[in-house]
């Protein structure tokens, strides 16, 4: 118990938002944001990452992680469903970057509404037949759609199957905000921004309705349905939106990249976001934040160690989740704390 | 005729839970469904409250076959369920669950106060409980907040799974006059229960189930006075 008042973070930081009025809060807000936009700035510190262009780190893999693992987090921790075939949405908003960006004159922000509604899309057509299913056997089904989607592109002429495609054009320049191959600071502003969007949608929808037809359905699908919660239409919904979120990293990975083939779509990508999810704290948004920016970030910085980076790696996560097996910002958890409110009737 | 099962199969996979069983409820009645363990009380609720598939035979409610209607659409109609294990959301407070029982409801917002108010007047415990998380209540305290919670979407009939299980006996006497409370402000009332006793005492009408079928109908007052339901499901002479 006395670990947890030191480890307790979340609250902390919880506690300084809701003391804080609402000009404070902006004012916090808005330095935060600044001071991460910052960020590639920051090369020349000890977080310079050895190898691998720094600021290329902050873009991919961290802030793709990032904006994954909380695509993911609707689905897994928002409504408790375990998907295991992620990375699919994330191929499918690529493939559609690439293939478009390549035979159309469409740009990536042109692109990326269809990333995003291909993405979706494939989120419904998998979703209708198989969220009835619960729990290993909806894992089961997604971890074979992600292979699916895999060995498809794959084995096709029109992706160039495992040669992948080259030549994917960068986005536009934003008036004087250039995209450069050898300086990646505005993709990663792009990101940032992105991120926060997400973060905003997932905020706005937990404390509406679909975020409390997916905490019921999280804790007990039946209950949820004898509610009168349409619980097939809402697990639609949370399974699209992140569906969604992996659709527009996609492209905007695709964008960043130049070149995609099958090989970088693989089950490992799949694991490694959820292993984001869950080392952050599953169902809370800035636990998994800080997870996708610590999972995608150390391996880069540790990358002089060469092959011993992967066994720090996984000594790491072992470790962590061993002392927090919640994760380092963990979701409140009520059903543990009685909570005593003054209450007025 | 409020609720009507006509000639009801169900199964699970290849196994035939429910064999072919026909109960009536009618307006303003306390029914009672007794029998042993896997005898098909839970999976005939389970099937009125939409969670599980008919394969043959009808449920009629208020005149309409209901058994292709999904079970969120049926609170909608007015049939309402407090599940077996009480099923109530262990992370929401006791006001958060009692919210979302009325989740589907067109006016909740209208209706919340009033209905917040009779259900605190029925279980005053859950007004002493509001902010308290429904994990850490008691046994007793979950039933009456899942019973409290099913009556939020002003349900015309209210189906009961064991509301007795592993409460104290004092507990038990308490939610059994609840229910017939309940039953007096014009709810209709299905009940399952092992707690045969009580269930007997309490319910209007019985039916007796067991392996899937319906083996005797009859008044409940009846049924207590009869000496082979006795022998089988009261414990022979214990209160004699």
């Amino acid at each position: 118990m006395k670990m947890r008042n030191y480890w307790n973070l979340r609250d902390w930081g919880a506690g300084i938002w809701e003391r804080a009025n609402r000009p404070k809060r902006v004012a916090i807000a808005i330095t935060t944001i600044f001071l991460v936009a910052l960020l590639p700035f920051a090369g020349a510190s000890f977080l310079a990452t050895p190898i691998a262009a720094y600021d290329a780190v902050l873009v991919y893999p961290v802030g793709v992680f990032i904006l994954m693992a909380l695509g993911l987090n609707i689905v897994v921790g928002k409504s408790g469903m375990l998907d295991l075939g992620y990375v699919a949405f994330f191929a499918i908003g690529a493939y559609t970057m690439a293939l478009m960006g390549t035979h159309t004159g469409l740009n990536t922000w042109e692109i990326m509404p269809f990333g995003i509604a291909f993405a979706m899309l494939a989120g419904v057509l998998l979703g209708l037949p198989t969220l009835r299913l619960r729990g290993d056997y909806l894992a089961i089904v997604t971890l074979g759609f992600g292979e699916i989607v895999r060995l498809v592109v794959l084995n096709s002429t029109w992706s160039k199957g495992p040669n992948g495609i080259a030549n994917i054009p960068m986005p536009p320049d934003i008036g004087p905000l250039k995209f450069k191959l050898d300086d990646q600071k505005v993709f990663f502003w792009v990101v940032v921004i992105m991120i926060l969007l997400t973060i905003w949608m997932i905020r706005r929808l937990s404390v509406r309705r679909p975020g409390r037809a997916w905490e019921a359905i999280r804790q007990d699908e039946d209950a949820a349905e004898l509610m009168g919660i349409p619980t097939l239409k809402y697990k639609i919904w949370s399974f699209t939106l992140g569906a969604a979120v992996g659709g527009a990293a996609g492209v905007l990975f695709a964008s960043k990249n130049l070149f995609i083939a099958p090989e970088m779509f693989t089950l490992n990508v799949s694991i490694l976001i959820l292993a984001c999810v869950v080392f952050g704290g599953i169902g809370n948004i800035w636990g998994v934040v800080l997870g996708a920016a610590i999972l995608g970030y150390l391996p880069e910085r540790i990358r002089f160690i060469s092959d011993a980076r992967l066994l720090v790696f996984g000594l790491v996560l072992v470790t962590v989740m061993n002392f927090r097996p919640d994760g380092l910002l963990p979701r409140k958890k009520r059903e543990k704390a009685i909570v005593k409110k003054e209450v007025n009737a | 005729m409020r609720l009507e099962i006509k000639d009801l199969h169900v199964h699970y996979g290849k196994i035939e839970a429910i064999k072919g069983i026909s109960v009536v409820v009618n307006e303003g009645e306390i029914v009672t469904l007794i029998g042993a363990n896997g005898a098909g009380k839970t999976t005939t609720l389970k099937t009125i409250s939409g969670l599980r598939k008919v394969t043959s035979g009808a449920i009629i409610f208020d005149g309409q076959d209901i058994s292709n209607v999904p079970a969120h659409e049926r609170v909608d109609l007015g049939i309402s369920q407090a599940p077996e294990g009480r099923g109530i959301f262990p992370g929401m407070t006791v006001l958060e669950n009692l919210e979302m029982g009325k989740f589907h409801r067109k006016n909740r917002k209208a209706e919340m106060s009033e209905d917040l108010d009779k259900v605190y007047t029925l279980f005053p415990r859950l007004k002493e409980r509001v902010a308290q998380a429904g994990g850490t209540l008691s046994g007793g305290e979950q039933q009456m907040l899942a019973i409290g919670r099913a009556l939020m979407s002003r349900p015309k009939v209210l189906l009961l799974d064991e509301p007795s299980m592993g409460l104290a006996p004092q507990m038990i006497a308490n939610i059994f006059r609840i229910i017939t409370e309940i039953n007096k402000t014009g709810v209709t009332i299905l009940l399952v229960e092992q707690n045969a006793q009580q269930a007997l005492q309490r319910a209007h009408r019985a039916y007796i189930l067991e392996t899937g079928n319906v083996v005797k109908e009859a008044k409940a007052s009846d049924l207590l006075n009869d000496p082979a339901v006795r022998e089988a499901y009261l414990g022979t002479g214990a209160h004699a």
